[in-house]
């Protein structure tokens, strides 16, 4: 029976590692400027924590193979090293590991999070409620009017609660369902919640941010590649979680300007 | 043969933390007539249940600080709240009262051997019973106060922590009332071990600390 | 064993009366089985709801069978509509988390062994001990009661994000009545466990036996005193935690609703909260928690190892040394919980350095276990081949966590099936195989009865297997981005792995039937199996010292002298035997024969 376990152990540590080296099921393709430090990240991990995963699942099979079942005629043995020499290659691979791995990370969320965004980043809002995402461009005047909350009426499609007959800033905001953005701009991203927690996750963008309600948080990235992706809410936010999605298009820069002056009509 | 806990409680080594099995206490005849139970040195383990105890109520009360500290710079609607007077009234009988448990509990004389009362004056005793009621009803008087001018639970962060604290250290302060109670009954029928008085005097003295922790606190903050 | 006289101080009487013996126990023993028989029920209740999700997950709008006779209303025709499902996730992981992991390795085990290890007759306060199982019997009792409750329980999930939890019904159902209950329910059980660690560490400090020095304990006494510590700490803070939620829904307040929020075209009536306070106190809690379930395993598995390889592991110290560690980072990595929470960026970057580092301890754990097989004389049985699995469970779900430890990476894991694989993995598999080693070791002890062995590795072989099949692929899932928590997989991205979650249902219906023959065993063999020894294992630790199942004051009114420590295997005994007992004559203590 031991020696079954060994086989089985190995099989099963091999077999995990099949859909990962095949690449059987992975993560929308990157279409972000910053996703690369992301990728690379992961993949440095992968190789690392495969190779961990891989040689103690093999050693507890061998191990197993080979002392399961021994009689008394057989002596006790101390593995080289010992346990000092344990706890020092405990410290010296994983150690290095966390030194690597902690110092290449703190690079990456760096730039997603310490560097603000540039002078001639896109502002952008989105709003998110139970159960879907609406988005809002300030418009000409490059300004968003107040949210007024006892104005918002999901009913009447008053989704920011907006007085265009008393705040000027509001008059030429664009409400729209759809995030657009043109590709190669830097998009600020300000986000706030009507209601409860959400998040905003576009997985091909490398990019997740919780709304936190009562205070209003921003993120920034850029599109490098032209196409249409998913926005989804990646926080519990009540039955509608599960649809709870917008897609985020990225066009040229012309098919962008026609759209937000169609979107601008609609107001 | 009677025998005297405190001598063997001095001759017997006591047990040290960590080292392999090569530290061995000094050899033991099983068949040497002395009568004892717990492990050499160990305090009864009511004094060291009490610390556990005391660690949990503090853990308690830390959360609850963090959540004031953090509330108070969240929103922008914190009202300074005016602490009703009556409050440093009561905590002068709060800290009377454990002036009243130590003096009963410094005259207080186990006898010898089976943990029997020999005397005590249950006056003190009973003072301090007095007095911890006496707290609990100005803590009332005080919330009293409060919702006479107006400010209840949710009328604003300030009155929630307020309301919340006090009465998180009334409920524990009725507790150790209790604990007292059976103190009490205890005396009465003359059973009453040093060490559950022990137990019951730290916890005493433990409301008065967290309590005057809590004034500081309210003042400082709300 | 040496025969000294009882202390009347300690002594209790035998228990008279069905009442007193079996309902309102003072005895550790009995209170240690009536958590067990509290776990058993919370786990199947679990294992069901999980069924339930699994098959509505593969076959979203297919009627599940069962489920329209108990709700019409949540499941009109049986098929599960999205408010129950998340009401029925919601359950699983509390009745999971807080009643089966915390409650069967901690509370069953600890209970029933923590005393007899040290050589004690019974825990310091029996009436505060059996307190706290009835307290946390009606702490289930009211989570449950939810079922039954208006619209159902609340469908926040186990870790009850504000303000979902707060503002009450106006944001879905269960979330009035159904979340005020979970809350009291999870607040009544903190106070249980507290009052479990009020006996677990003064019987670990001050009822120690004569001769049994800190470094002469079990492991499993360590892990239990350990676990004890941070439960101390642990639900201490989730209790207020519990109790200012419920203010927030029945008394006004606003501890975590923020201002100005509109639910339904209502402006919710409360203003000026933190929404981020709730996640800070509940992961201050919710981190040390996957640790209270996890070491009293690694106690377990330490000492059940030991006793199968019939060698003491490489260094009782470092073992020691390194769940103490990980008990001590466990307060400084609860962030990693909410790198993407909207917490200070620079906040996530400090918590991930320890969560990184934590990883060492653990792996210092699993090589010196490793370490240790080499050249051992490994037995194969039941325990053993679940202690085994449980290291390779843990290597596997350590190594997951390695990811997640990394803010970056986490940016595309977060609230994905990875989270989901790698929790299951060390909770639902390595936790639970340490409470099944411990089964098998331990179920002579208990009930004086041997388990059938041909059925525990039957059942090992199954789950071991299965529990494989059903969460590796869940990484497999997160690594596509695939989102947690939903009902259903609408998104043009996720399509495609619907089958990959209807092969993950199909093994955990077959790993959760393989459960039933270990149910079937404990209870077949409770009544016809084989009458068990004092010693079937050739223990060395004070448990095997007495009978099968012990008299009801433990070490039948003398008090065990201990000197030897609890890991002398592998010798060469003047009996002839390769083990020397704890409490074993003085002079019996031969070091361990040369090595190669």
């Amino acid at each position: 029976m031991a020696k079954l376990l060994a086989v089985t152990i190995i099989l099963i540590a091999i077999g995990s590692a099949i859909p990962i080296w095949g690449h059987y099921w992975e993560a929308p393709a990157d279409v972000s400027t910053h996703g690369h430090l992301i990728d690379s990240q992961m993949s440095d991990t992968m190789v690392e924590s495969g190779i961990c995963f891989l040689v103690s699942q093999i050693v507890l099979a061998v191990f197993i193979w080979k002392y399961a079942n021994r009689g008394r005629e057989h002596a006790i043995g101390r593995i080289p090293g010992g346990a000092l020499g344990l706890v020092l290659l405990a410290f010296l691979v994983v150690g290095s590991e966390v030194i690597a791995l902690g110092v290449l990370g703190t690079r990456a969320w760096a730039e997603v999070y310490f560097n603000p965004p540039g002078p001639n980043a896109m502002p952008v809002q989105v709003q998110a409620g139970q159960f879907a995402f609406y988005f809002r461009y300030p418009g000409p005047d490059g300004v968003f009017g107040p949210i007024h909350p006892d104005m918002i009426s999901e009913a009447t499609e008053y989704f920011f609660g907006l007085d265009t007959t008393h705040d000027a800033a509001a008059k030429d905001d664009i409400v729209t369902a759809e995030m657009d953005i043109p590709v190669n701009r830097e998009i600020h991203l300000l986000m706030h919640s009507k209601d409860l927690g959400h998040s905003f996750f576009v997985p091909a963008m490398r990019i997740q941010q919780d709304f936190v309600p009562g205070l209003d948080l921003s993120l920034h990235f850029t599109g490098a590649k032209i196409g249409r992706y998913e926005i989804v809410c990646t926080q519990l936010c009540g039955l509608g979680h599960y649809n709870m999605k917008a897609y985020l298009s990225v066009l040229s820069q012309d098919d962008f300007d026609k759209w937000l002056k169609q979107e601008a009509a609609l107001q | 043969m009677p025998v005297d806990v405190n001598e063997i409680e001095k001759s017997v080594s006591t047990p040290r933390l960590g080292g392999s099995g090569h530290d061995r206490p000094p050899r033991m005849n099983a068949n040497d007539g002395r009568l004892r139970a717990l492990q050499d040195g160990s305090p009864p383990p009511g004094s060291t249940a009490i610390w556990v105890g005391i660690a949990a109520i503090t853990m308690t009360f830390a959360a609850l600080t963090s959540a004031l500290v953090v509330r108070q710079g969240s929103g922008m609607d914190w009202q300074r709240l005016a602490l009703p007077n009556i409050l440093f009234l009561n905590t002068l009988v709060l800290l009377v009262s454990s002036v009243t448990l130590e003096l009963f509990r410094r005259d207080f004389l186990p006898a010898t051997g089976n943990g029997v009362t020999s005397h005590a004056n249950g006056l003190w005793l009973y003072a301090t019973l007095a007095l911890g009621l006496v707290f609990v009803g100005g803590q009332y008087v005080a919330w009293k106060q409060l919702q006479g001018e107006g400010v209840y639970l949710a009328s604003n962060p300030s009155s929630s922590f307020f309301y919340l604290l006090t009465a998180a250290h009334a409920l524990h302060v009725l507790g150790g009332l209790g604990g007292l109670l059976y103190i009490v009954t205890k005396l009465q029928r003359t059973t009453l071990r040093k060490s559950t008085l022990d137990v019951a005097t730290k916890y005493w003295h433990f409301m008065d600390v967290l309590w005057v922790y809590l004034l500081v606190l309210l003042w400082a903050k709300l | 064993m040496h025969n000294m006289p009882a202390d009347p101080t300690l002594h209790h009487a035998p228990p008279q009366g069905f009442i007193r013996k079996y309902v309102f126990s003072l005895d550790h023993k009995v209170i240690g089985k009536q958590y067990y028989g509290l776990g058993l029920l919370a786990v199947f209740t679990g294992m069901v709801l999980s069924w339930i999700m699994r098959i509505h997950l593969g076959w979203t709008n297919a009627p599940v069978p069962g489920v329209g006779f108990f709700t019409p209303v949540g499941a009109p025709g049986g098929v599960i509509t999205p408010e129950l499902y998340l009401q029925i996730m919601t359950m699983h992981a509390t009745l999971m988390v807080f009643f089966v992991l915390t409650v069967a390795p901690f509370a069953a085990y600890g209970n029933f062994f923590l005393p007899i290890q040290v050589g004690a007759e019974d825990m310091p306060f029996p009436h505060f001990n059996m307190l706290s199982f009835w307290v946390t019997f009606v702490a289930f009792c009211v989570l449950v009661s939810s079922f039954f409750v208006g619209d159902g329980p609340t469908l926040a999930g186990w870790t009850a994000y504000a303000p979902l939890s707060a503002v009450g019904s106006a944001a879905g159902p269960g979330q009035g009545t159904g979340q005020v209950l979970w809350a009291a329910a999870i607040g009544i059980f903190c106070i249980g466990q507290l009052l479990g660690s009020l006996n677990f560490i003064p019987t670990t400090l001050d009822l120690r036996a004569k001769g049994m020095t800190f470094s002469r304990m079990p492991y499993t006494v360590w892990a239990w005193f350990i676990t004890s510590l941070m439960g101390l700490t642990a639900f201490a803070v989730l209790m207020p935690a519990c109790v200012l939620l419920i203010l927030d829904h029945v008394a006004g307040t606003s501890f975590f609703v923020a201002s100005n929020l509109v639910i339904n075209d209502q402006l919710v009536p409360h203003a000026g909260g933190s929404t981020l306070l709730w996640q800070h106190l509940f992961w201050f809690f919710g981190h040390p928690e996957v640790y209270i379930a996890i070491v009293p395993g690694m106690g377990i598995v330490s000492h059940v190892l030991s006793t199968n390889l019939r060698r003491p592991l490489l260094s009782y110290k470092v073992i020691i040394g390194s769940i103490l560690t990980i008990a001590f980072l466990s307060y400084m990595v609860y962030g990693h919980h909410m790198f993407v929470s909207g917490m200070n960026p620079a906040s996530s970057l400090a918590f991930s350095f320890p969560t990184l580092i934590i990883t060492i301890p653990a792996t210092i754990i699993v090589l010196i276990w490793l370490g240790s097989i080499y050249k051992s004389r490994l037995r194969i049985n039941s325990a053993s081949l679940f202690a085994l699995g449980f290291i390779s469970m843990f290597i596997s779900g350590g190594i997951s966590g390695f990811f997640l430890a990394q803010p970056t990476i986490d940016i595309m894991l977060h609230a994905t099936y990875f989270v989901v694989g790698h929790f299951h993995l060390v909770m639902a598999v390595a936790a639970i195989f340490g409470i099944f080693a411990g089964t098998y070791f331990w179920y002579p002890k208990m009930f004086g009865r041997m388990l059938d062995e041909r059925l525990g590795k039957l059942h090992f072989w199954l789950t071991f297997v299965g529990a494989y099949c059903i969460f590796m692929p869940f990484h497999y899932l997160g690594f596509a981005a695939n989102v947690r928590r939903y009902q259903a997989f609408v998104d043009d991205y996720t399509i495609h792995l619907i089958p990959v979650h209807r092969f993950i249902t199909v093994a955990a219906l077959v790993t959760g039937a393989a459960q039933f023959i270990f149910f079937y065993n404990i209870i077949h063999s409770r009544f016809w199996g084989k009458p068990a020894p004092d010693n079937p294992w050739e223990g060395t630790s004070l448990e095997w010292t007495i009978p099968s199942p012990p008299p009801f004051d433990n070490f039948g009114g003398k008090h065990p002298i201990v000197t030897h420590d609890a890991y002398q295997y592998g010798v060469d005994a003047p009996n002839g035997k390769d083990y020397v007992m704890q409490d074993a004559p003085e002079d019996i203590a031969p070091r361990a024969p040369a090595e190669s």
